[in-house]
């Protein structure tokens, strides 16, 4: 395989980091500190996930790493790399196919399996961060369950913009206690965070995990009178079709082109193999680039 | 120190707890699924089980304590020379093993309102376990799942102090199942 220890953390490091997700585990949503190592990538490319990842693999599982939903750009294919090479894992970019998905601000279209993992990549895991600098206050805010501010917060995207403009990283309660960062997806992946697999959430650089078991009750907090909703770009997939799938949006000339396109690239190549075609998709072939 | 202590750790460290540990978290993450690991021979009293999970997770910053049904000279050798844990009085503890009748629960810790994480995670040696009696409800439990439980006022108490709490670990021969504070036992 590699000179390295499988999945390249040393054994003493991933029992620190086992011994977290335990107790995530046991408390949904609660932020449990963990010692987060050095990682050969910079802070803000994964390295939380990535530590959570080795500490959870096997050499049976099948690895794939999504970057807003894409398995082939710089920060999912090095990943994957990554642990192909330190752990020798197979990989695979079929979101059916896989064990463990780690992803970065993407939950996958393909509702997952209850054998199934999603690791998420968390730049900021304290909801409450942007609005009190203080870890100790916000520490303290969690144990009172004291979220008035959350609140406050939701209610000035009212005021201001007419409805709750915020678009990701949109605050969950876990569970009836936890308010809990969902990482920056976007919210129309909130309703997904209620599923059948596991679900880690590693910090590097903030140095925190948590973690939502299966079937954990997530709601995304909003107010009778202004109830969430999921939303995306009011368009179909136009390479795949999809009306149900979240859009990214590509300028593809200079003079204001533009096309909606799957984020979610392993969703869109399912539906393309299968014969669905977009507005201005080509029917799939096997050889294309 | 007897030539058993030296015996029974896991044959490829690395790999044979990186099994052991997804075992250990489907059971944490699903209250009342059974899970099978293996890997380890640890001396009598400790089962199987309970063994992979030591192995696993307990390492030199991990005081353990080890109820009276556990605490024999052989048994500590064995846990100091493939874990380097110390040993710790239970209100010190961050794991503890025994069997039910012996285990000082109201001794243990149960984090603090800032750190609920801070709590002890008890191993209970058990006997039987299957998926009957007592009935289980909460996170990680579709519906409602069964596990034979020594008893279930503990468990209620338990919960109720949710976010603080143990978490608990009932071992049998190579068999394990999870009960975190979360779920709810009738």
């Amino acid at each position: 395989m590699s000179d390295y220890n499988f999945a390249y953390l040393d054994e003493q490091t991933k029992r620190m980091i086992r011994r977290a997700i335990l107790k995530g585990l046991a408390i949904p949503g609660h932020q449990v500190p963990f010692a987060s190592r050095e990682m050969p990538m910079p802070y803000g490319w994964g390295t939380g996930g990535v530590q959570v990842s080795a500490a959870v693999l096997t050499p049976d599982d099948t690895f794939k790493v999504i970057d807003q939903g894409a398995d082939d750009t710089t920060n999912a294919v090095s990943i994957r790399r990554f642990f192909q090479k330190t752990a020798g894992v197979a990989v695979t970019e079929a979101t059916t196919e896989a064990s463990v998905i780690q992803t970065r601000h993407r939950i996958p279209e393909q509702d997952l399996r209850a054998d199934q993992i999603l690791v998420y990549q968390v730049p900021i895991p304290e909801p409450l961060r942007f609005l009190e600098p203080s870890e100790v206050e916000t520490r303290k805010m969690h144990a009172l369950e004291e979220y008035g501010l959350m609140h406050v917060k939701l209610y000035e995207d009212i005021s201001q913009h007419g409805d709750i403009a915020t678009a990701y990283a949109y605050p969950v309660k876990v569970e009836g206690r936890y308010v809990m960062d969902p990482s920056p997806i976007p919210k129309f992946d909130n309703p997904k965070l209620e599923m059948a697999g596991i679900q880690l959430f590693g910090a590097g650089r903030e140095q925190r995990i948590y973690a939502i078991p299966p079937y954990t009750q997530v709601v995304s907090l909003d107010f009778d009178d202004y109830p969430f909703l999921p939303t995306k770009a009011d368009h179909a997939c136009d390479l795949c079709g999809a009306q149900d799938s979240y859009l990214d949006e590509l300028i593809v000339d200079d003079a204001g082109g533009r096309m909606f396109m799957c984020s979610d690239t392993d969703y869109c190549t399912t539906r393309r193999k299968a014969g669905h075609v977009g507005a201005q998709g080509v029917p799939y072939e096997k050889d294309a680039a | 120190m007897q030539a058993q202590v030296l015996e029974g750790g896991f044959a490829d460290p690395s790999i044979d707890a990186a099994y052991a540990f997804r075992a250990v978290m489907i059971a944490m993450a699903r209250p009342g699924e059974i899970v099978t690991v293996a890997g380890a021979q640890p001396p009598a009293p400790l089962s199987a089980a309970a063994g992979v999970v030591v192995l696993t997770l307990c390492d030199p910053e991990t005081p353990i304590h080890l109820a009276a049904s556990h605490d024999t000279p052989q048994l500590r050798d064995w846990i100091t020379f493939y874990t380097g844990a110390p040993f710790a009085e239970a209100r010190h503890a961050m794991f503890a093993v025994g069997a039910w009748d012996d285990l000082p629960l109201a001794d243990f810790r149960l984090g603090t309102a800032e750190y609920p994480d801070r709590s002890t995670t008890v191993i209970v040696e058990r006997r039987n376990l299957s998926n009957d009696g007592a009935v289980l409800v909460g996170p990680g439990i579709k519906e409602k799942a069964a596990l034979s439980l020594p008893e279930t006022q503990a468990f209620k108490t338990n919960a109720k102090l949710f976010p603080l709490g143990l978490d608990f670990i009932f071992t049998c021969g190579e068999r394990l199942a999870a009960l975190p504070r979360t779920t709810r036992v009738t």
